[in-house]
């Protein structure tokens, strides 16, 4: 992604002037605070949204380049892991895992079968796959989202919060798989999180956002330790620095005199 | 000042107007939209099939109960009117073309669209606001074609057939009350209202209303859906508006139809 | 709700809407409608047709023989000009007379045919010389008071 601009309306722009680039092969993580624009970043990757300026390139193509067809194409080619795993609440596992399966290919249920069992033991659930996503707990769904979102192979995986809401467990097994996955595959993986912990052990490289801009950029290595303001603030976690923990307001006195008043 | 105000009052009013206009604009691409893609739901029927379940089948308690009911009611309120000037044997008349002209369409209409018009709704923007729909997007399935075409033409197609149940059973119910009950002749019943219910006018016409309502009630559920904000408000504002417009659409398109189809008279 | 019982009630509800809709086809409505048989078409003129309107029946002998297909106005003879659609399977004499009658007292009206003498029959495109308009209630009150006023008026003398 090269000078991204993105704004829903031009008077608020979301992103202003990302630059980012994401190697083969690798796992990157994206992180900031709620509402910096990480998600938006996401799905411009996605091919959902278009820069309002500036550009950004998937597998070599321009996204604003691709028509319908080619947008599809060219999804066919990454698998997303959403929030909290948006599993087709009308299907059982087994159905959703198979669903990208049964749209696009032709291949016979006896080998989706193969496939669709193949997928849900990599994620550990193999024994869940006749559930309904209700019956499912939140580590559970996501896995079973993730075995989804690999169906078909992809050589792009991106994870909007994967870590958000789980328990410890969850949240380790979640991690190595999402190594794994990559790793196997040959696959690169982009990472949106705010949890910094899971994040550090698990990334080749780190890009930090903050208020729509890119503000730093690292490896873990040198991002513990790194001394710029915003990346330590958020690394460990201090309530107060380049983030203000004051929600803009007048001044304290005023206030408290007008409600003495 | 009075003229501030006044003009306040216009701008607003011309906001409004302007945005509802955008908003069935909008509302017509899409349908545009999807009948073009809705070769889906037609290639694979049972998407199709398992919406007409939903919409069709699961409304028929509630279908059959009331026309049984609005039928008995015409029956009563018939009877009481027609003694009264001595034509107590049209009461199979009055029953067989109140129904099959409007009610039949017109109540089967209403039901439909707060019964099976408000879950397509509630269904789809439920969908949108757990990201489904953008799961599907992503996964390269065009979530229109797949989630929101097989809806709209099971509720096209279990319309008119729901609408013809009504009708049966009004009519059923009006011979419970008229014949067993209160005692119209039978025979005169049944041939007087054979006589006066015309297939080509009164029936054929019948079906054709609850076709076009049809149409309207679930394009505007599967819009309402899909256009619904992704909060717990926003789809239960959706459905509400589904159950609302779909109500006053079917009662303007029934006074259109009806002033087109049954003009009458010699007027040449 | 496995695919196979959502389909048998798919299918019963199809089949119960098709039935109901059969049901008022045939036992509720009109079905034996003359479009389906030939007709041949006479006209007959009338100095008043009342409340005539088209489709309305002919009947001869209290059985519907046809429909009234047209109704037009001459402005040269100052006549209304009705035009009749006739079952093909019913042939009636040249000097029939057609008569606009009322079912009851106050109900819909029709034209009622009777049967002249005549060997040779209507054809396809044939004129009524012999009509009778309809009867209209005002002029029959007028009428019947005049009638009265002049009893009155002689019982006096």
């Amino acid at each position: 992604m090269e000078n991204a601009w993105f704004g829903y309306d031009s008077a608020r722009p979301v992103l202003r002037d990302v630059s980012v680039s994401i190697p083969r092969g690798r796992v990157v993580g994206i992180m900031g605070q709620s509402g910096c624009g990480k998600t938006t970043l996401l799905r411009i990757i996605g091919g959902a949204l278009l820069p309002s300026r500036g550009s950004a390139r998937v597998f070599g193509t321009l996204t604003r380049d691709l028509d319908r067809d080619g947008l599809y194409a060219m999804r066919r080619r990454m698998g997303m892991l959403f929030q909290f795993g948006a599993l087709f609440t009308d299907m059982s596992v087994y159905d959703n895992v198979a669903f990208q399966m049964r749209e696009h290919t032709d291949l016979p249920e006896e080998l989706i079968h193969d496939l669709v069992m193949m997928k849900l033991q990599a994620v550990g659930l193999r024994g869940a796959a006749q559930l309904m996503p209700s019956e499912l707990s939140g580590g559970m769904a996501r896995r079973v989202a993730l075995a989804r979102a690999v169906a078909l192979d992809p050589q792009l995986m991106l994870y909007d919060e994967p870590f958000t809401g789980l328990d410890p467990i969850s949240l380790g097994v979640i991690a190595r798989l999402i190594r794994e996955l990559n790793d196997s595959l040959g696959a690169t993986s982009i990472i949106v999180s705010h949890d910094v912990d899971e994040c550090l052990d698990l990334v080749d490289h780190l890009y930090f956002m903050a208020d729509g801009r890119v503000v730093s950029e690292g490896d873990p290595q040198s991002v513990r330790g790194s001394r710029e303001p915003f990346v330590d603030q958020f690394v460990h976690g201090k309530p107060d620095g380049p983030v203000p923990f004051n929600y803009p307001a007048p001044s304290y006195d005023a206030d408290l005199e007008l409600a003495g008043r | 000042m009075a003229g501030g105000a006044l003009r306040a009052f216009f701008e607003r009013l011309g906001g409004w107007v302007t945005a509802r206009v955008w908003r069935l604009g909008f509302a017509s691409r899409f349908l545009g939209y999807m009948l073009l893609h809705s070769g889906t739901a037609l290639r694979r029927f049972p998407l199709t099939i398992r919406e007409i379940y939903f919409s069709g089948v699961l409304s028929l308690v509630i279908i059959l109960v009331s026309g049984l009911f609005v039928g008995m009611v015409l029956g009563l309120q018939g009877y009481n009117t027609l003694e009264r000037y001595g034509s107590s044997e049209a009461l199979g008349v009055l029953v067989a073309l109140s129904l099959v002209r409007e009610l039949g369409p017109v109540v089967a209409g209403l039901l439909f669209a707060s019964r099976a018009g408000s879950a397509i709704t509630a269904e789809i923007g439920l969908m949108k606001a757990t990201e489904q729909i953008s799961a599907m997007e992503m996964m390269a399935v065009d979530p229109i074609a797949r989630v929101v075409a097989p809806r709209f033409w099971g509720g096209v197609i279990s319309m008119p057939l729901l609408a013809a149940l009504f009708s049966a059973m009004g009519i059923f119910g009006g011979y419970l009350i008229g014949v067993r009950l209160i005692g119209v002749d039978e025979g005169a019943f049944w041939s007087q209202m054979q006589a006066a219910v015309d297939l080509r006018e009164d029936i054929l016409n019948g079906v054709i209303k609850s076709f076009v309502f049809g149409i309207a009630v679930s394009w505007i559920a599967v819009f309402e859906g899909y256009d619904a904000p992704p909060t717990a408000e926003g789809v239960s504002g959706a459905t509400t508006r589904t159950v609302v417009t779909s109500s006053l659409a079917i009662l303007a398109l029934d006074f259109i139809l009806t002033a087109l189809m049954f003009t009458g008279g010699n007027v040449r | 709700m496995n695919r196979s019982t959502i389909d048998l009630w798919v299918g019963l509800f199809v089949a119960a809407g098709l039935g109901a809709l059969l049901f008022l086809a045939l036992k509720v409505g009109n079905l034996a409608s003359f479009s389906t048989n030939e007709v041949y078409r006479v006209t007959a003129n009338f100095a008043n047709i009342g409340g005539l309107k088209v489709r309305a029946p002919i009947k001869s002998a209290g059985v519907v023989v046809g429909r009234v297909s047209d109704i037009r106005f001459d402005d040269q003879a100052y006549e209304a000009i009705v035009t009749m659609s006739l079952d093909s399977q019913y042939k009636f004499p040249r000097d029939t007379v057609a008569k606009i009658l009322t079912s009851g007292l106050l109900g819909e009206q029709y034209i009622g045919l009777e049967a002249g003498g005549d060997s040779k029959m209507l054809a396809n495109g044939d004129r009524l010389r012999l009509t009778q308009s309809a009867v209209v209630l005002e002029n029959l009150i007028g009428q019947f008071l005049f009638n009265k006023a002049t009893e009155g008026g002689d019982n006096k003398k």
